[in-house]
């Protein structure tokens, strides 16, 4: 019984979250379509998100690209097919390690900072303030955020994905010895315009996701400071959960229009 | 044809959580009158005034701005409409990003208004009349609780609304700078004719500016009337707030 009461209770706040994030999505479209959009606000946030998250994403992107070779080369090496690193990372940071590894970095940095600030807003009035000078916080808050992650998310996924693959050869060809000819060669065969569209496309909807979690929650944060703190971390822990589990069914979907393999 | 009241208020109750925080609350507030709403902490004024501009849902009753019903209006359907209502928040509410000269140009940016020059000129205007000529470029963490009050004054004046709302405009200053805020806000019903109602439990304020006062206790209109009659009355509670009298005593009572 008491099994069940969990199990419904869980169920019902599942609902309800996914309901409140339909609604923000729902109510930042009527914005988009029926409000003129405040473009001012929106270049501010891509410098916000976009241009400042670079050092993140490559630092990131840089690491990971490099390791992941290292151990495909180890790997591969035993079975001496070293000169198959290069596909195994291309196809792994474009498909699947630079959108989600972007994703969640992002939604740390940028997923934490929305969160805050229109939490702060919230518990200090500042979105009364807004709402009565007739301004709706969806269409000053979540909008120009909304649209900066649109275009900036696929821009910091191909430089994660793009630094990555760089920084997976210079491991392999450098340090490791691989022939550069080959290394290229095979990356070139097994990699495609589509593994680059699936990546940007994937990017394109975390950032979408990462915005409706941060902003939903900093709109309902409420209970002054500790308010503020539970937004901020429910929002990256939701965030980055989030993007896992989108990741999953976005690559199911995907690989129908971009199918994997040659 | 007499014009609608500014503001009135029929039936209005609201509960949250179980707690009835109003009661049935009847009001009227006419073009170009100041209303000033006093009552103990917790005994429902910031809730009501937050029902009078939609920021708000009442539980049941109807609020009504220049004849027009705002209950049960969408928040999109309630925009333009709060734009001829200025509310001034207890904690000011500026934009802690934003200079003074942003916050105050604000609502008329987001009125439409592009002319930079325009701009200027009234924001320019706004904070002279609130005596802050100078201090455009200061973000609001560098002011003093005064000067925050009189710069969230300026951003509800400079988009000339037809009625104000101030909540607690006089809460935590002293006494001098609480003075001049009571006359700012006669000076702005005077030179801009408009409507005000005041949240306060401050009586030198609601001395200096009402023409009409209401003690609200427990989410109920106690008292309505002339600030006179309120002082003459000879209601105990009624006096036991003007006096500032608890009841408490300061010895311990033993055994």
């Amino acid at each position: 019984m008491l099994l069940l009461r969990f199990i419904g209770s869980t169920a019902l706040s599942l609902f309800s979250y996914l309901g409140e994030l339909l609604f923000l999505m729902l109510e930042s479209v009527r914005s988009l379509v029926t409000t003129p959009v405040r473009w001012r606000l929106a270049l501010r946030q891509i410098l916000e998100v976009g241009f400042r998250s670079q050092l993140v994403v490559l630092v990131t992107g840089a690491f990971t690209g490099a390791v992941f070779a290292a151990q495909t080369y180890f790997q591969f090496h035993r079975l001496s097919m070293e000169t198959a690193v290069g596909a195994v990372v291309a196809v792994s940071m474009f498909r699947e390690l630079g959108p989600v590894l972007t994703g969640l970095m992002v939604a740390g940095r940028v997923g934490a900072a929305m969160s805050a600030e229109i939490g702060t807003m919230k518990v200090t009035e500042q979105l009364d303030a807004l709402r009565a000078m007739g301004v709706h916080p969806v269409d000053y808050l979540v909008v120009p955020r909304l649209i900066a992650m649109m275009i900036s998310m696929p821009i910091l996924v191909g430089e994660c994905v793009g630094i990555g693959i760089a920084a997976g050869q210079f491991v392999a060809v450098r340090l490791m010895g691989v022939p550069e000819v080959y290394y290229v060669t095979y990356m070139l065969k097994f990699t495609a315009l589509r593994d680059l569209e699936m990546a940007l496309t994937k990017g394109f909807f975390f950032g979408v996701l990462i915005v409706f979690v941060a902003c939903n929650e900093g709109l309902k944060a409420k209970e002054g400071a500790v308010g503020v703190g539970r937004a901020t971390t429910d929002a990256v822990v939701m965030g980055s959960l989030l993007i896992l589990i989108l990741n999953f069914f976005l690559t199911m979907v995907l690989n129908i229009f971009f199918p994997a393999g040659i | 044809m007499t014009p609608p009241p500014m503001l009135s208020v029929a039936g209005l109750t609201k509960t949250i959580d179980g707690q009835h925080i109003l009661r049935g609350i009847d009001l009227q507030v006419g073009q170009g009158e100041t209303l000033v709403i006093i009552g103990r902490s917790g005994s429902g004024k910031s809730v009501m005034l937050k029902h009078l501009i939609g920021l708000m849902s009442p539980t049941s009753g109807e609020v009504f701005i220049e004849g027009r019903q705002i209950v049960g209006l969408k928040e999109r359907a309630l925009l333009p409409i709060r734009k001829t209502v200025g509310m001034m928040f207890q904690g000011c509410a500026l934009f802690d990003a934003m200079t003074v000269e942003e916050n105050v140009a604000f609502p008329l940016y987001e009125a439409g208004e592009r002319n930079r020059e325009a701009i200027r000129a009234k924001v320019a205007e706004a904070l002279d009349v609130v005596d802050l000529t100078g201090h455009e470029q200061k973000l609001p963490v560098n002011l003093s609780g005064g000067m925050k009050k009189r710069v969230a004054l300026a951003r509800v004046v400079v988009a000339r609304p037809h009625c104000v709302l101030y909540d607690e405009p006089t809460a935590g200053l002293d006494p001098v700078v609480s003075d001049s805020i009571n006359h700012l806000i006669r000076r702005l019903q005077k030179r801009f004719g408009v409507t005000s109602i005041v949240v306060t439990h401050d009586m030198k304020c609601a001395a200096h500016v009402a023409d009409k006062v209401a003690f609200l206790h427990e989410g109920a209109i106690y008292f309505y009337g002339a600030f006179t009659a309120l002082m003459a009355s000879r209601d105990p509670l009624i006096q036991d707030f003007i006096e500032g009298r608890s009841g408490d005593t300061d010895s311990f009572s033993h055994g």
